[in-house]
């Protein structure tokens, strides 16, 4: 690790990102565009923009961005004409070579055609859809008519037998109107029909009313189906109208009503027989209209076919050009106007494989001169690339989600591959629902292939990408599950027998006076016989609890060697000394003791109380263990005498007093002032040494020329001594506190880990067992179903979610925070396989 | 309540404050407004907008642009943004933001009465109208002769009904009384607001009672301005100026006899907030006193967003979208008209 130049360990491409060049590339103008694809397929390298400060429209390739944008809003014209045709567009079929220009005159001519067909259709269903409103109002108002005419005969004849001449409110007008006409032969009433949408009605009668004065009669029929407007083309619901008024002036105010309502208006005739002429003329006219829309709709179908058989190819296509462009955009041109500037980032190793691309390019473009490939030196910090694979890359973006790692930094990424699963699985262990997760990843492992090509929801598609880490968080959920010996919390006999039995055959005091051990120890993980014995929680606790302090030990002091790592590559001698030494003295004299005091405790069968251990330990260190001696030297006033560290674990030494805690004690609250003042002074130190040299050189100009926007980084820092000390300060305080809480932060481990044991206890035996108890079918598939659901729903997604975020906090707080920076930029390189993933 | 808004104000208008300050950090920049005022073309700007929050708005328009299709989708995303905050809003903001736009709805009245009395269509004038002072009736508006049908027709179920009680008179329409009735419903609704923010109270009303009292005394300056040389009584001038502001009472008594422009310079000068409005014209010059306004109005808008919890903000944001709008249109006509020179007249910069 980190020594990859001294070849004792083989190179591991995850620990330190690959090394990166900034390179500079000058090609000729003809040969650009095929040169920048070809990288682009390549995916490589990473252009900088050197155009920063001009705005898109003044950049050169301004003009074909814009034709590219065109033709993409073309394509989307395209796509959803399609979609409102319920036409998808095909799968991309094998690709042709059309040229951009081809295209672009491709794409007008179908545009052109296709919004002329869209426009006749529109014409003609708008006629269509007035015929139909017409047929509506003559239908409607016909009925209007109709029972306006026979209860005005009925009023007739009433007023007839009555003579009475009194005029009730139910009286119809119309009637009165001819009885008005009859009689005095006055001013002939007009009438107007139309449609008007129903949400307006309302508002329509009371304009109406208010125009004339009431002097103005309005009937109104609903229509059921919803009608489509001619105008809009939407399906509106409507009522039919028809206004009765007198005179020329209330005419005019309510056409003009009319037409600021939006409502239609339609000729109506009161005779009877030319309304049924009128009906029979519309419906004739209509299926005639209705024939020629629909081989107007075939005619389209038939170009948004031919259309949607290439729409994904051009789609590509115009994108890849589009990038293409805006990365040339982002190249500086020479002044002779002969030539392209990039720069851009590349990893090393793919100096070769550019250096072709560009090579290809010049040749397939015909260019008399080779473009050409220079490394420029810079101090610019480098973009960080790992070169991961379908089966790393999730465990990269676990860590990459908390902070894109420092360039070279070392990477925690590859411990996480492992110590992630497993910290998951000692919080989820159990072989049964680790099963039942591993099946559930394999079917996507397996069908990989389909479903990612395909489009998943969204929890889905987070699922599926971690397909690999849930693999191995559920192989390793077996494994611990064997150990803790859980199977839905039943436990299994599957490596020996129990070791323990009864006293008696009747195994009537097995639970009063206990078990005896009649075999050897039980081979591997936990003895089946302590499941459902009343001791069973305080045994699982000690054992879950003692082993959540051993993993967090031992992946913190992981995390400290981690710093000494990045310390020697980066050649920071100062962490080394200062930094990784004192916080490891400081959390092994503390943490690392009290491992070692489990490690012994479990070895020897040793009664000491530990938390009394620990807690006397600062509180009164020069006091006598008792009884809670663990081993020879515990308690140690002289330090010559804990030096041999063989006869500390030597049998005979048990119970033997000394003074060893306050030796670690004393280790301990030394190791704080180490780590806090050295360090800034040296600092200190060091700078004013550089000051003092760097009057001498004068910057370099060929490089700055070269390298002209980053020469502002070449200049040393500001260095402010309060802040660095404060810093610093901050650093220890968090590290000294941090020992204590992230270790009291493991216990986590234990907590979900005794949390999910006893969840799938009370499923298990409520619900399983209860059910079954009844003897009856129903209620043992009901409680079966309920058992399975519970399971499925509450063990193996919240709780797999649970102890996910658990592991995750674990790894970003309590182990990144021992080394990991985090503060570094991802490499994007320039390549056209992304370009099928982003929607626009 | 004063000073404690912050305890209860984010129970209610919390969400929409944030809502309404994501939009304002969306308002085009100086650089944007350098960027456009360089454009060649109608597409250039497209091309530049389309980098903004403008773009989903524009980028489906086929290419050969006009400046109405600009201004029209603009216009369209702020409406979309109104819109949304209307619905989401709790009283007393959604009546705050209603008043917000009974000034556009005085302008479509007036519109289309004016359209309607020169013989317009009435499709067209609908069109031209500004989305946000749509009624539901407001094409009926056409059928009415004179103040009083107007009103009894179609206004009193607007909310403007109230503001009409001060110009319902039977003479027809003609364009000065159209533009006395725009101006007394201006006054009626501006009063209106300005008792609605003093009812809500708070940092509200201070803040909006100092933007809508440089509002009314813009009006009244320009009603000066227009109505020297027309036939309009100095009694009748004066009962346009609306009863609050800095220049009431006795500014107004100032300019209420006014005869030229220098004697309003005059006048406004006493007012040191206006003081440096009118140092900046020299003598005789009057276009540029709108932009001038524009510019002042900007900057007190954009103190707006310095104070929090309070409705001031919203007011503030509609209004600096529509500056910008107008900015778009100005930057539009000048590019499709080739006259670059002047791009830079009527623009105000908002940042």
């Amino acid at each position: 690790m980190g020594e990859r130049g001294r070849g004792c360990c083989p190179p591991m491409d995850l620990m330190r990102s690959e090394p990166m060049q900034l390179v500079q590339l000058i090609i000729p103008i003809e040969s650009a565009h095929l040169a920048v694809s070809y990288l682009g397929d390549l995916g490589l390298i990473q252009f900088k923009d050197l155009n920063a400060e001009k705005s898109p429209f003044q950049r050169t390739y301004a003009i074909q961005i814009k034709r590219c944008g065109e033709m993409a809003r073309k394509l989307r014209f395209f796509r959803d004409q399609m979609s409102k045709a319920g036409l998808p567009p095909a799968a991309r079929s094998v690709t042709q070579d059309t040229s951009l220009d081809d295209l672009e005159v491709k794409l007008g001519d179908l545009e052109a055609e296709l919004v002329e067909i869209n426009a006749n259709g529109e014409k003609l269903q708008r006629s269509y859809n007035e015929l139909a409103e017409y047929k509506l109002v003559l239908h409607k108002a016909g009925e209007f008519f109709h029972s306006a005419l026979s209860s005005a005969e009925a009023h007739q004849r009433e007023q007839a037998s009555n003579q009475t001449g009194e005029e009730s409110l139910e009286t119809p007008l119309l009637s009165e109107q001819e009885t008005a006409i009859d009689s005095s032969k006055q001013v002939r009433l007009g009438f107007i029909t139309g449609l008007v949408p129903r949400d307006k009605s309302m508002a329509f009668e009371r304009i109406l009313f208010r125009a004339t004065r009431g002097n103005v009669f309005l009937k109104q029929a609903t229509v059921d189906e919803p009608v489509i407007d001619p105008a809009s083309g939407e399906k509106v619901e409507k009522n039919v109208f028809a206004v009765f008024f007198s005179g020329e002036r209330a005419k005019n105010k309510i056409l003009k009503i009319c037409e600021a309502f939006g409502a239609n208006r339609y000729s109506f005739h009161e005779d009877l027989g030319k309304q049924a002429q009128m009906i029979t003329e519309v419906s004739g006219r209509l299926s005639e209209l209705k024939t020629t829309i629909d081989a107007g709709l075939v005619h389209r179908g038939n170009l948004l076919q031919t259309i949607g058989e290439q729409f994904e190819q051009w789609n590509f296509l115009v994108r890849k050009e589009k990038a293409i462009y805006h990365t040339l955009n982002m190249l500086s041109i020479d002044v002779t106007k002969k030539c392209l500037v990039a720069e851009g980032w590349s990893p090393v190793f793919a100096t070769k494989q550019i250096q072709d691309a560009l090579h290809r390019a010049t040749q397939d473009s015909n260019s008399q001169v080779d473009a050409i490939f220079q490394v420029l030196h810079t101090r610019e910090m480098p973009p960080t690339y790992f070169r991961t694979n379908k089966f790393t890359s999730a465990y990269q973006e676990i860590v990459d989600a908390y902070g894109v790692a420092k360039y070279q930094e070392a990477n925690p990424g590859v411990f996480t591959i492992v110590t992630f699963p497993f910290l998951f699985a000692v919080m989820f262990g159990d072989w049964g629902h680790g099963i039942c997760l591993l099946l559930a990843t394999s079917y996507f492992i397996i069908r990989e292939k389909k479903l990612s090509s395909q489009k998943l929801g969204d929890i889905m598609d987070m699922t599926f990408g971690g397909r690999y880490v849930i693999m191995l968080m559920s192989l390793f959920s077996i494994y611990t599950g064997l150990i803790y010996n859980e199977f839905f919390s039943v436990p299994f006999e599957l490596f020996a027998p129990s070791a323990y039995v009864c006293r008696d055959p009747a195994c009537r005091d097995a639970t009063t006076v206990g078990l005896i051990k009649a075999r050897d120890t039980y081979p591997f993980g936990v003895d089946p016989a302590w499941h459902g014995s009343r001791s069973e929680l305080p045994f699982l606790n000690s054992l879950k609890m003692k082993m959540s302090i051993l993993l967090g030990v031992a992946q913190m002091n992981l995390g400290i060697i981690m710093s000494y790592f990045n310390a020697q590559f980066f050649k920071n001698s100062v962490n080394t000394w200062f930094q990784f030494i004192p916080q490891m003295i400081f959390l092994n004299s503390l943490f690392g003791y009290l491992s070692v005091l489990i490690i012994i405790k479990w070895c020897t069968g040793s009664k000491a109380d530990l938390y009394h251990v620990m807690i006397y330990m600062f509180l009164s260190p020069t006091d006598e263990l008792g009884e809670n001696q663990l081993f020879a030297g515990q308690k140690m006033t002289q330090v010559e005498q804990s030096v041999d560290g063989e006869i500390l674990f030597s049998p005979y030494s048990i119970l033997i007093i000394s003074d060893e805690t306050l030796v670690l004690l004393l280790l301990a609250l030394v190791s704080v002032p180490w780590m806090l003042l050295p360090k800034p002074f040296i600092l200190k130190m060091q700078h004013n040494r550089h000051q003092g040299e760097s009057y001498a050189p004068l910057p370099d100009t060929e490089e700055s020329l070269q390298s002209g926007a980053n020469n502002d980084s070449h200049g040393h820092e500001e260095f402010e001594f309060s802040e660095v000390f404060v810093h610093q300060l901050i650093h220890t305080i968090e590290f000294v506190l941090g020992a204590v809480s992230n270790t009291a932060s493991y216990l986590r481990l234990w907590a979900l880990s005794l949390a999910h044991s006893e969840l799938s206890t009370v499923f298990y035996e409520k619900v399983l067992l209860l059910a079954w108890g009844y003897n009856n079918v129903i209620i043992l598939i009901v409680g079966i179903i309920i058992f399975i659901f519970a399971t499925v729903g509450v063990l193996l997604v919240m709780e797999t979610l649970s102890a996910f975020l658990h592991a995750l906090r674990l790894h970003w707080v309590e182990f990144q925070n021992k080394f990991y920076e985090g503060d570094g930029y991802k490499f994007y390189p320039f390549t056209f396989t992304l370009l099928d993933n982003e929607e626009e | 309540m004063y000073g404690f808004e912050a305890m209860t104000f984010n129970i209610h208008g919390g969400y929409l404050e944030a809502i309404v300050r994501g939009y304002r950090s969306g308002l085009l920049t100086a650089a944007d407004y350098n960027n456009l005022c360089q454009c060649e073309t109608l597409d250039d700007i497209k091309m530049h907008l389309s980098a903004t929050e403008y773009g989903p708005y524009l980028q489906n328009e086929p290419s050969p642009l006009h400046t109405t299709t600009i201004v029209e989708k603009c216009t369209l995303k702020l409406v979309d943004e109104y819109k949304h905050m209307l619905t989401q809003a709790t009283e007393p903001l959604s009546t705050f933001l209603e008043y917000i736009t009974y000034g556009h709805m005085i302008d479509n009245v007036v519109l289309i009465v004016t359209g309607t009395l020169h013989e317009r269509d009435v499709q067209e004038l609908l069109e031209k109208c500004h989305p946000l002072g749509m009624f539901d009736s407001i094409a009926t508006l056409a059928v009415a002769q004179n103040m009083r049908e107007l009103y009894r027709l179609v206004l009193v179920d607007t909310p403007l009904a109230p503001y009409f009680s001060e110009c319902i008179t039977s003479e027809d329409l003609d364009d000065m009384n159209i533009e006395i009735m725009r101006n007394t419903l201006y006054k009626a609704y501006l009063e209106d607001f300005y008792r609605f923010c003093q009812k809500l109270g708070g940092a509200t009303a201070e803040i909006m009672s100092d933007l809508l009292a440089f509002e009314a005394d813009r009006r009244a300056v320009n009603i000066t301005i227009n109505s020297i040389g027309t036939e309009l009584t100095r009694d009748d001038r004066r009962k346009l100026y609306s009863n609050f502001g800095l220049l009431y009472p006795y500014g107004h008594e100032e300019l209420a006899v006014c005869e030229d422009i220098d004697q309003v310079r005059a006048a406004m000068e006493k007012y040191p907030p206006y003081q440096t409005i009118f140092s900046k014209l020299s003598y005789g010059e009057s276009q540029i006193l709108d932009k001038a306004f524009y510019e002042e109005e900007v900057k007190r808008l954009c103190l707006a967003f310095e104070q929090q919890f309070h409705y001031g903000v919203f007011f503030a944001y509609m209004r600096l979208r529509e500056q910008e709008i107008r900015n778009l249109m100005w930057i539009s006509e000048c590019v499709a008209q080739n006259q670059k020179s002047r791009v830079h007249d009527s623009v105000v910069f908002i940042f």
